[in-house]
């Protein structure tokens, strides 16, 4: 009985919970991918463990104020570290743009969105995807996109939203939307776009969809936030992120 | 009415009701028998409420039943008076009432439904709901129900069985009132002999699915072939009319085709029918007619049978007159007295008993 | 007073809610009269499918009704077929998934109801000339109205809480699918606390006062039919 008891003392002296160095980093859903591939990356080269959470980034911020144990926050926006930083929950300085979203107008269907997206002037379609422009800085953009294109008065009444980004992709992907404004890192794999057509917004047409990262007032004094906020900035990283679709 | 013909051919798992039956379309006729004998069966059978196919069933000319046809249950013309009365509770008493009768034409409508509320008392209860009601009163209400409906044929299924002794008495008045008013025929279920004696003019005798018996039910009761005449409470029934009153002796005779009775005082006018029990353990016999007896009521007769019950008992059939009554004799009498059918003998009646 | 948007919500939940337990009473009272009057053997098989919402997370049932009422399912190619286009973003497709998610909260309590029913009552009705529908409606339904109030009450009150399901088919459209339970939470999302606040709070007493004069509208009941 207590060389077992002994032995479970062992074990969780080794288990990871009991790792004081390890990293706690709350994610936007949208960097899900490129961030498990940079943060293996990262503990190869470091040797620092790092504990990832997916999610929408509105549910992180109430959470980090009710006193989450995140360390770092790598947001879909650029507003909410501006806003943690301010509330005294982020510490000043720490914070960077890690990544640019790409807009891209998508239809599951191949041949219906073309490279002028000539689609929307033609408008022969019920639905139109966009994530909801008050949660989303993607479904923001959208709107702006349409505003630059002038198309917002007659396509209004066609528009539904996504929660998030994810369900705008799954609403145009089940083919329930015939097209929607989505990430590129939605559709791309290895380098090109999967199925359906796609028009990639060009930058102008809207304001860049900064991801800002940012190191919380938790992480304060740990060497591993740090040396992780310096890596995203890496070569190493860079070609990582741009594979998914994201400008820097 | 020319009267119902039913034929049923009835399987269960262990059970068969197998009846040819002719019945009468007047009068009040009554299925008697121990239960479990199918009474309830064909009386639930020829109401259409069970069904089964090689079946035959005209009521007064009309045919309801037959290998080719069914008239479902809502399109007989019936009033059917349950043994647990029934009554819907989301109604008041005036609401049970009238749920039939609002779902007939109002040309089929010859039933007035004032007469009905006076005739079985229940004009009090008419605001009531069902469960405001005690036992008696609810089945009163079920049977007025049943009749507000102008029905051609009324059935009732043991309608007194669920009510203790007392309530039984309270409501056999009106059953019979019933009986002197209505026109229609009644076919009346009941393993009770009194209410079966006091109601009914025919009676069809059941056991374990077959009819025994059928025929007007003075006869059926005198009958030594059957087991009423054999029963320990075996009686016979007497048709009479009421002769005169002796007040001086509190005495009331009636006639019947046998001769005279003498009766306690009766407040009914001469000439009134009457029908009179005679428990065959009240009359004995004697070969010469007594004098210096106290018993009043002796009549000449002629045995018409003799059976035996059992090691040490026999019951006699006598005739007198036409009608048929029943005697308990010893074995030791019988032979004592040398008795035997078409014997002349005097029948000593002791206990008379008028049925009201 | 809540503002225009939340005011719109609020109308559009009511008109959802209102319209889904009408329907459902409906279908509800189809269905629970076929379960207490069969003998067949589909019975307990029908009796699972009607209770598998109260199981299944609404998530996934909102999943496969986005599946299969979008054009490359069976009802979305039906649907398109008969020239109604597609259901998911519409309100009638919100009131199809609420009759789904709601079914069992109706369709229950009028199975107990009529199945308390007592059939010697419904026999002695067949005797006073009422034909088979007429029983149904002169016996059954009165007796049964408990059932009945209980049903409406879960149904409505059911489809004014539905957020899995209208989250996965609605599309969040203003005036169209945009019911207050997503309201709710796109407030809490964009940290619209305050407006937040208003709309809860609003829900909450308007669902209490419902719930109040129905029970006591069914106490009366009862001390009439005790």
């Amino acid at each position: 009985m207590k060389k077992l008891f002994a032995l479970f003392i062992a074990i969780l002296a080794a288990s990871p919970l009991a790792q004081a160095e390890e990293l706690q980093v709350a994610v936007a859903s949208n960097f899900t991918e490129p961030m498990k591939a940079i943060a293996a990356e990262f503990e190869k080269d470091t040797g620092h463990e790092v504990q990832l959470s997916f999610g929408a980034t509105g549910k992180f911020y109430a959470q980090i104020k009710n006193g989450a144990p995140y360390h770092m926050l790598l947001s879909a926006d650029d507003t909410t570290p501006a806003k943690l930083e301010l509330e005294g929950l982020a510490i000043p300085g720490t914070r960077t743009t890690y990544a640019i979203g790409t807009l891209v107008l998508w239809s599951a269907k191949a041949g219906l969105v073309d490279s002028e997206a000539a689609v929307l002037a033609k408008g022969e379609f019920t639905h139109l995807a966009i994530a909801n422009p008050r949660l989303a800085p993607y479904g923001a953009a959208a709107l702006e996109t349409l505003d630059s294109l002038g198309r917002t008065a007659e396509l209004r009444l066609k528009l539904v939203y996504g929660e998030n980004i994810a369900q705008t992709y799954q609403f145009v992907s089940s083919g329930n939307a015939e097209l929607g404004f989505v990430a590129l890192s939605q559709i791309i794999q290895q380098g090109h776009i999967e199925n359906g057509s796609a028009w990639i917004v060009p930058d102008h047409f809207h304001a860049p969809i900064r991801q800002d990262a940012v190191i919380l007032a938790s992480g304060r004094g740990k060497p591993a936030a740090e040396a992780l906020l310096r890596y995203l900035k890496t070569p190493k990283a860079a070609v990582i992120i741009q594979s998914f679709g994201y400008k820097l | 009415m020319t009267g119902i013909k039913a034929r049923f051919d009835l399987r269960y798992p262990g059970f068969r009701l197998n009846v040819d039956l002719n019945l009468p379309g007047r009068g009040v006729s009554a299925l008697f028998g121990p239960s479990g004998s199918g009474k309830t069966t064909l009386l639930r059978l020829i109401a259409g409420l069970e069904r089964t196919d090689n079946s035959y069933l005209s009521v007064g000319g009309e045919f309801w039943q037959s290998p080719a046809t069914f008239l479902p249950v809502h399109d007989r013309p019936i009033g059917y008076v349950f043994q647990d009365a029934r009554l819907f509770p989301h109604l008041t008493v005036r609401g049970n009432l009238e749920y039939g009768l609002r779902r007939i034409p109002s040309a089929k409508q010859d039933v007035s439904l004032d007469n009905l509320i006076e005739l079985l008392d229940i004009g009090p209860l008419l605001q009531r709901k069902p469960d405001r009601l005690s036992g008696g009163e609810q089945q009163r209400v079920a049977i007025a129900r049943a009749l507000a409906v102008s029905p051609r044929l009324l059935m009732m299924d043991e309608p007194l069985a669920s009510l203790d002794q007392s309530l039984k008495q309270e409501i056999l008045p009106y059953l019979e009132q019933l009986h002197a008013i209505l026109e229609i025929p009644v076919l009346y279920v009941s393993h009770d002999l009194q209410e079966v004696s006091r109601l009914a003019d025919h009676l069809i005798l059941l056991d374990a699915g077959r009819v025994l018996a059928e025929g007007k039910i003075a006869s059926i009761m005198t009958r030594l072939d059957l087991p009423l005449a054999q029963s320990n409470n075996a009686e016979a029934l007497i048709e009479a009319t009421v002769a005169g009153h002796d007040p001086a002796y509190q005495l009331t005779q009636v006639r019947f085709s046998g001769g005279l009775l003498a009766l306690p005082l009766l407040d009914l006018p001469v000439g009134r029918q009457v029908r009179i029990r005679v428990p065959a353990r009240d009359v004995s016999l004697t070969l010469s007619p007594q004098t210096g007896t106290s018993i009043i009521n002796i009549l000449p007769a002629t045995i018409s049978g003799i059976a035996e019950l059992g090691t040490s008992q026999h019951v006699a059939a006598l005739d007198i007159g036409g009608t048929h009554i029943l005697s308990r004799l010893t074995r030791k009498s019988v032979e004592m007295l040398e008795l035997h059918p078409g014997l002349l003998v005097y029948a000593q009646i002791k206990g008379v008993a008028i049925l009201d | 007073m809540p503002d225009q948007s939340n005011l719109a919500a609020i109308l559009l939940t009511l008109k959802l809610a209102s319209v889904v337990t009408v329907l459902l009473l409906l279908i509800g009272t189809a269905i629970a009269w076929w379960l207490t009057q069969t003998r067949s053997r589909l019975k307990t098989v029908v009796e699972a499918v009607v209770a598998l919402p109260i199981v299944l997370p609404p998530t996934v049932i909102g999943f496969y009704l986005l599946i299969t009422m979008g054009p490359n399912g069976p009802i979305g190619k039906l649907t398109t077929a008969l020239g109604l286009g597609t259901l998911p973003f519409t309100f009638t497709g919100l009131v199809i998934a609420s009759i789904i998610y709601s079914l069992p909260f109706v369709v229950q309590p009028i199975q107990n109801a009529f199945a308390a029913v007592e059939p010697r009552l419904i026999e002695a009705a067949a005797t006073l000339r009422a034909h088979p529908w007429d029983r149904f409606t002169s016996i059954v339904l009165p007796l049964a109205r408990p059932g009945f109030i209980t049903a409406a009450v879960l149904g409505f009150a059911h489809t004014v809480g539905e957020f899995g399901v209208v989250l996965m088919v609605g599309g969040n459209i203003p005036g169209q699918t945009r019911v207050v339970s997503i309201q709710l939470y796109d407030h809490v999302e964009a940290l619209e606390y305050g407006q937040a606040h208003e709309l809860a709070l609003a829900l909450i007493g308007f669902s209490f006062v419902t719930l109040l004069v129905l029970y006591s509208f069914n106490r009366r009941i009862v001390s009439i039919n005790p």
